[in-house]
Order: C-alpha cells, then sequence, then structure tokens
C-alpha cells in the first residue's frame, strides 16, 4: 500500500478524498443543498447498501469462477449454469425439509459433486485447448439450461429465510432528522441481505487464509504460477484441479441458495450471473480473488447506483467501468500482466 | 487451430488461361443450382429457408473471417448486425414514426453501414488488447451490454418492442420482400460477401493477417503493426455482419433486443462452428443446417417423443456432439471422410496421398 502511495501519489490522493467523502456521506446528516440536487438520503444509503450485498452475491459466483481460471486457465462458461442448479437445489432443500440452513450444505455438496464431474469427464479429456473446452462448456450450458427449464418450467422460485432472519433490522445510520420532534431517523435494512453479506465476507476471508497460511492453499498457489513445475515436483496437481474444480462449483452453488433467497431464482438468471462473474473478474483481474472482490464491489454498487440515479443508463454504468479498466489496464485492476 | 490451405491451383505455364476455365467445376454446379433453385422450390423455402441461411451464413462467416484467419473469436458479430439493422430502422422508415428519421435508403444504409464498422472497430480496439480466451469474454460481455442497453433504452432503441414495419425499398419497382426476390438479394450479398472473403483471405492484408494469428511476436519483429490488422479485419467483418444484420431485419421487417439477444448471439458462433472455420464456405453450410434444425425441429422432437419447445436441447446436444468429435466442424469431418477414402489401406497410414 505504501508503494503504491510512494509510486502514485496523485491517485492515492484522489482515492483518499473519495473515501473522506462516501465515509461523510454515509455518517452526516445531510444538509438541505445536497438533498436538494441529488435526493433524500435514507434513497442513498439503501442503494449503497443493496449494491455492497448484491456485490457480497456477485463475488460468491466470481470468485469460484476466478479460482478455477487461475488455476486450470479454463473458462468455465456453465458457471452460470452452476449457480441456478444451485438454486434450484436449495429450493428443494429448503421447500421440502423446512430448514433454510440445510439447503446451504446440500447445494454445496451437490453442485461441487457435479462440478467433479465436468473436470474429469470435460476438461481433463481436453486439457490445454482452452477454445474448445470454451465451446464445450457453452454447449453443456446450453443443454443444462434446456434441461432445468423442463424440469422446473418457467416460473420464478423464490427460497424463504426462515423467520429470524426476516423483516428488517434497524442499523445505526442515520438517514434524517424528524421535523417535528427533533429526532434522529435511523435506517432500516432486510436483516437476511446483512447476514448473507456478513457471511460472503467471512467466505472471502476464508478463502484468503486457506489459500495463503495452509498448505492446500500453498499447492493452488504455486500451480497457478507454474502447473507444470508443480506436478514435476510431485505434487498430485489433478487431485488439485478436481479439489479447487468442485470447491468453487461448490460455491456457484451456495451463490445460487443466497441469490434465490434475496432475490428469486428463474431461466436466464444462469446468464445474467455468467456475464457478472465474466464482467467481476474482466474489471478485478483473472485469478485473483482479492480483485474479484473488488470487482464484485464496483459492479454491484455501479448497477445499484445506475438504477436508482440513471435508469436507462444504469448497464452503460457498468459496461463504461469494464471499459476504463480494459483501456488502461488490460488484464485488470489486479491482475497480473 | 483452423489451418486455411492456400489451395490455388497453379496455372500452367506458357498457356493463357480464361478465367472462366480458372473456376473449379464444384463452383458452377452450386452456382447454377442456387441461381435456378426458385425454378423449383416454393416461395416459403426461397424465403424462409434459403433466405435466412444466407443471412446466418453472412454473419456468421463475419466471425468466421475473423476466428478462422485471424485467430480472433468474436461473439459480438451478432450485435454488429442489430446495430446496423437499428440503425437502418431508426434513420429509414419504421412503424414508429416518432423516432425514425425517414431518410432516403440511398442516406440510411450507408450511415448505417458506417455506424456498424465503427462499431466493430471500436469493440475490436477494445478486445484486442487481450488475447485468445479473453476475446470470448469481453466481446461477450459487450453483447449483452447492448442487448440490455437496448431494451432499456426507450428514446433512441424504442425499449423492449424495438422497430417494426421496416422494409426495404421498392427498388426498380419491385418488392424486395417477395420470395424470389428476396432470394436473389440475399443469395447476391452472400455470394458477394463470400468472395469478398476468399479474395481477402489471399491477398497481402489476409496472408498478413494469417501470420499475426500464427505467430504475432515474430510478424510484430518483421514490422507489421499487429493491432492495426485485427483492428482492420473487425472493421471488415463488421461490414458484412452489417450487411447481414441489414438483410435480416428485412427479412422479417422489424429489429427489436432480441434480435441481438444472448441467445441468438451464441446462436452465430454455434453456426460457425458446426459449419467448421477453415474455410469461407463452412458458415453457410452450418446456417443451412441450424435453419433446417430451427424450422422442423418440431417434426423431429415429435418423432423423438418429445415435446416441440425442446428446440435448445436439440441445439445444444448437436453443438456438443460437433465439437466433442469434430472440432472442425461438417467441413472437419468431410475433410477426413476425404483422406479415409485416399488413404491405401494395405499401407501403413503414414504413406497417405503424396
Amino acid at each position: 500500500m505504501r508503494q503504491f502511495a510512494n509510486r502514485h501519489p496523485v491517485w492515492s490522493g484522489v482515492i483518499v478524498i473519495a473515501a473522506a467523502v462516501l465515509l461523510w456521506m454515509i455518517f452526516a446528516v445531510w444538509p438541505a443543498w445536497l438533498i436538494d440536487t441529488i435526493g433524500r438520503k435514507k434513497i442513498f444509503l439503501n442503494a449503497l447498501f443493496n449494491g455492497v450485498t448484491l456485490g457480497g452475491l456477485y463475488f460468491l459466483v466470481a470468485s469460484g469462477f476466478t479460482l478455477i481460471f487461475g488455476l486450470m486457465r479454463n473458462v468455465n462458461m456453465a458457471h452460470g449454469s452452476l449457480y441456478l442448479l444451485g438454486g434450484y437445489i436449495g429450493f428443494i432443500v429448503a421447500d421440502s425439509t423446512g430448514y433454510w440452513l440445510l439447503a446451504f450444505p446440500v447445494a454445496f455438496v451437490v453442485v461441487g459433486c457435479f462440478g467433479v464431474l465436468l473436470q474429469i469427464f470435460v476438461f481433463q479429456k481436453m486439457e490445454g485447448q482452452d477454445l474448445r473446452q470454451t465451446l464445450v462448456t457453452i454447449g453443456i450450458s446450453i443443454v443444462l439450461a434446456d434441461l432445468m427449464l423442463w424440469v422446473f418450467g418457467g416460473d420464478f422460485f423464490n427460497i424463504t429465510p426462515p423467520n429470524w432472519l426476516s423483516g428488517p433490522m434497524e442499523t445505526f445510520l442515520v438517514t434524517g432528522v424528524k421535523r417535528s420532534s427533533g429526532d434522529l431517523i435511523y435506517l432500516k435494512y432486510p436483516i437476511v441481505r446483512i447476514v448473507i453479506f456478513a457471511a460472503s465476507v467471512a467466505i472471502g476471508i476464508g478463502m484468503w487464509v486457506l489459500l495463503n497460511k495452509t498448505r492446500i492453499g500453498m499447492l493452488i498457489r504455486a500451480g497457478v504460477d507454474d502447473r507444470d513445475m508443480l506436478s514435476a515436483t510431485g505434487a498430485r496437481i489433478q487431485f488439485v484441479f478436481i479439489g479447487v474444480f468442485a470447491f468453487g462449483a461448490g460455491l456457484a452453488g451456495v451463490a445460487g441458495v443466497v441469490g434465490g433467497t434475496f432475490q428469486s431464482i428463474a431461466p436466464g438468471e444462469d446468464i445474467r450471473f455468467l456475464l457478472a462473474s465474466l464482467v467481476v473478474v474482466i474489471v478485478g483481474g483473472m485469478g485473483s480473488i482479492p480483485g474479484a472482490a473488488i470487482g464484485a464491489l464496483l459492479i454491484g454498487m455501479a448497477e445499484q447506483f445506475g438504477s436508482v440515479y440513471f435508469p436507462t443508463y444504469a448497464v452503460v454504468l457498468t459496461f463504461l467501468i469494464m471499459v476504463i479498466v480494459l483501456a488502461f489496464r488490460p488484464q485488470g485492476l489486479l491482475g497480473r500482466a | 487451430m483452423a489451418v486455411v490451405e492456400n489451395s490455388e491451383t497453379p496455372s500452367q505455364a506458357g498457356r493463357q488461361v480464361g478465367w472462366a476455365e480458372k473456376v473449379p467445376v464444384q463452383y458452377w454446379v452450386v452456382a447454377i443450382l442456387l441461381v435456378i433453385m426458385p425454378a423449383f422450390t416454393s416461395e416459403f423455402t426461397l424465403f424462409q429457408i434459403f433466405g435466412w441461411s444466407f443471412i446466418l451464413g453472412m454473419i456468421a462467416l463475419s466471425l468466421m473471417f475473423l476466428a478462422g484467419y485471424g485467430g480472433m473469436v468474436s461473439i459480438v458479430q451478432m450485435t454488429i448486425a442489430g446495430v446496423a439493422g437499428y440503425m437502418v430502422a431508426i434513420l429509414g422508415d419504421s412503424a414508429i414514426t416518432e423516432i425514425s428519421q425517414g431518410w432516403p435508403w440511398y442516406v440510411a444504409i450507408p450511415i448505417a453501414l458506417v455506424i456498424a464498422v465503427l462499431f466493430g472497430s471500436a469493440v475490436g480496439w477494445l478486445s484486442v488488447r487481450t488475447e485468445g480466451i479473453y476475446t470470448i469474454m469481453i466481446t461477450l460481455a459487450i453483447a449483452s451490454a447492448f442487448f440490455y442497453f437496448a431494451r432499456q433504452n426507450y428514446t433512441i432503441f424504442n425499449g423492449f418492442s424495438g422497430f417494426n414495419g421496416v422494409l426495404p425499398p421498392k427498388l426498380f419497382g419491385v418488392d424486395w420482400r417477395g420470395g424470389t426476390a428476396f432470394y436473389y438479394m440475399s443469395l447476391f450479398w452472400a455470394i458477394v460477401s463470400y468472395l469478398a472473403v476468399l479474395y481477402l483471405s489471399r491477398a497481402p492484408f489476409g496472408l498478413a493477417l494469417q501470420g499475426v494469428r500464427d505467430n504475432p511476436r515474430r510478424m510484430a519483429a518483421l514490422g507489421f503493426n499487429v493491432n492495426a490488422h485485427r483492428v482492420a479485419a473487425y472493421a471488415f467483418a463488421s461490414l458484412i455482419a452489417g450487411i447481414g444484420g441489414i438483410l435480416l431485419t428485412w427479412q422479417s421487417a422489424q429489429i427489436s433486443p432480441g434480435t441481438a439477444g444472448i441467445g441468438p448471439v451464441i446462436d452465430i458462433l454455434i453456426i460457425a462452428v458446426i459449419g467448421g472455420m477453415r474455410h469461407p464456405i463452412g458458415p453457410f453450410i452450418g446456417a443451412f443446417i441450424y435453419v433446417l434444425l430451427k424450422t422442423f425441429s418440431i417434426d423431429i422432437l415429435v418423432a423423438l417423443g418429445l415435446g416441440g419447445e425442446r428446440f435448445q436441447l436439440l441445439i445444444g446436444i448437436s453443438f456438443l456432439a460437433i465439437v466433442f468429435w469434430s472440432p472442425d466442424g461438417i467441413l472437419g469431418l468431410w475433410d477426413r471422410w476425404k483422406d479415409g477414402r485416399n488413404k491405401d489401406r494395405l499401407l501403413n497410414d503414414t504413406e497417405q496421398k503424396l
């Protein structure tokens, strides 16, 4: 960080000022002129929170994608289908047993096993031919999408969270002052979103610890850097590959349950989340977990702020971020050249 | 991947060869067959099956040009076609009179093509900064961004419903949407773009592009501007895709975000892969198979005992089968079959046709 500040003093200044303005906007009671120009603080805070929680969901999907790419150099275009599959499985489990929490491990295991099958029967057979792998996974995603449409129909499914997670929660952030009494009004926010966001942060930190502090993480990082050399040292790289693929796919399945809880699952969501994870990893940098986190936050916020403040051009904002990053840093924000 | 062979037969030294003799016999057969086709087929077949195949073939041809000769698998070609179609609807005539400018066709069409080429070049400029697999991801992201943008935007693109009543001009007093007239119009443009790609693949530019595909660093060392060649390839491909897009808009008389939606965008890739990316004829074969499948899938599926709406499953499985067993598409199967026939089974497989 200090290195970055030394190398780019102007940019660090801009970042610090932007962060300060953002913090002030979050914590201060807004003066009248600001409300006149960009609307009420409640709208802003809601967009911010929605953006951050959506970013958490995008991170869950994209981190598996970027991990798989970083290690095996294969672009799994069926990643969105894994997300949707996880959502449907989570719905079935939560609906039939009544335990919302049970949906997560089941979706993780089932989708993870599916990922193992993909790795063994598709990717191992055509190792190193990345174009062919991409085409095959596009074909698989088409077939899976139609099979799921066949089985589940075109309806929207919603996974209902348990009672202790439903309803809003009062936060400590002030949205305004009551005119009549002068009391402060606090922001209310759905508790389930906050819990899920906290969980995705925890998963992110867990992944970081796993990658940087454990022996398995060391194997994975070595594989990312030079997988031929790693296999030459005697590590069983195919097992590492299968494990990472299962983990990445399982994360996509868990993300499907999360997405089904705070949005809904329906045909077409697979493509939406595939694209979201594509944009996130293009912006954040291929194969980088912190990059995926930054990219997911940026894209989630851009989507929410865009849809609140300039509704017809919301997509363009997301796209613009991608274009700017590509134009100035083609390898992504935290990607390696 | 695809290796484009320079199979031009050298003309015999000393003897002057007329241009008609240089064209191989198969070309004459196919050309005559295509020209006399309206004599024995119905208007529906001409308009719906052949017209559509030619159009999709052109758009897939632009992808084949980029992927086969340039090594850049760009999924954005259908979007470029959509941009051209939208521009014709916006600048020319349509049923949405509040937005359409109503300019005459000789102004609207060139401007639409110029905009499509500019759009395609801009996409190319963005995506040539990265290579290989990234190109697919970036072009897919751009294509879907265009789809969502066109669906949300009502001031320029008229949102979800798009434009209807976009008709070809009544040039020479002919209704160009009639079966036979449309057949000849699309056939003409398909042949023009096919020959243009064939010519360009042997011209200095095309050879340099193939050099860039095979070894960009060596080409850069030789003094070629690698990125400029790639962007120029995008511009040329956009022109073909743009013409295809305008024809597609006229054929269905409407354009909406769904025309360039994510499904159709991927379908173009499927068409190019099924046909094969080794030779410019591949995309047209792929398009013909795709259109036949799409038109008659209900009959096939009902015969298999499935519902008629499982078309995507059928196309997905056939795509998977092709990619699994013959990465070069139908053309690859054909080549292998030919090789197999020429092989003398008594000799070992190393000694094939000399």
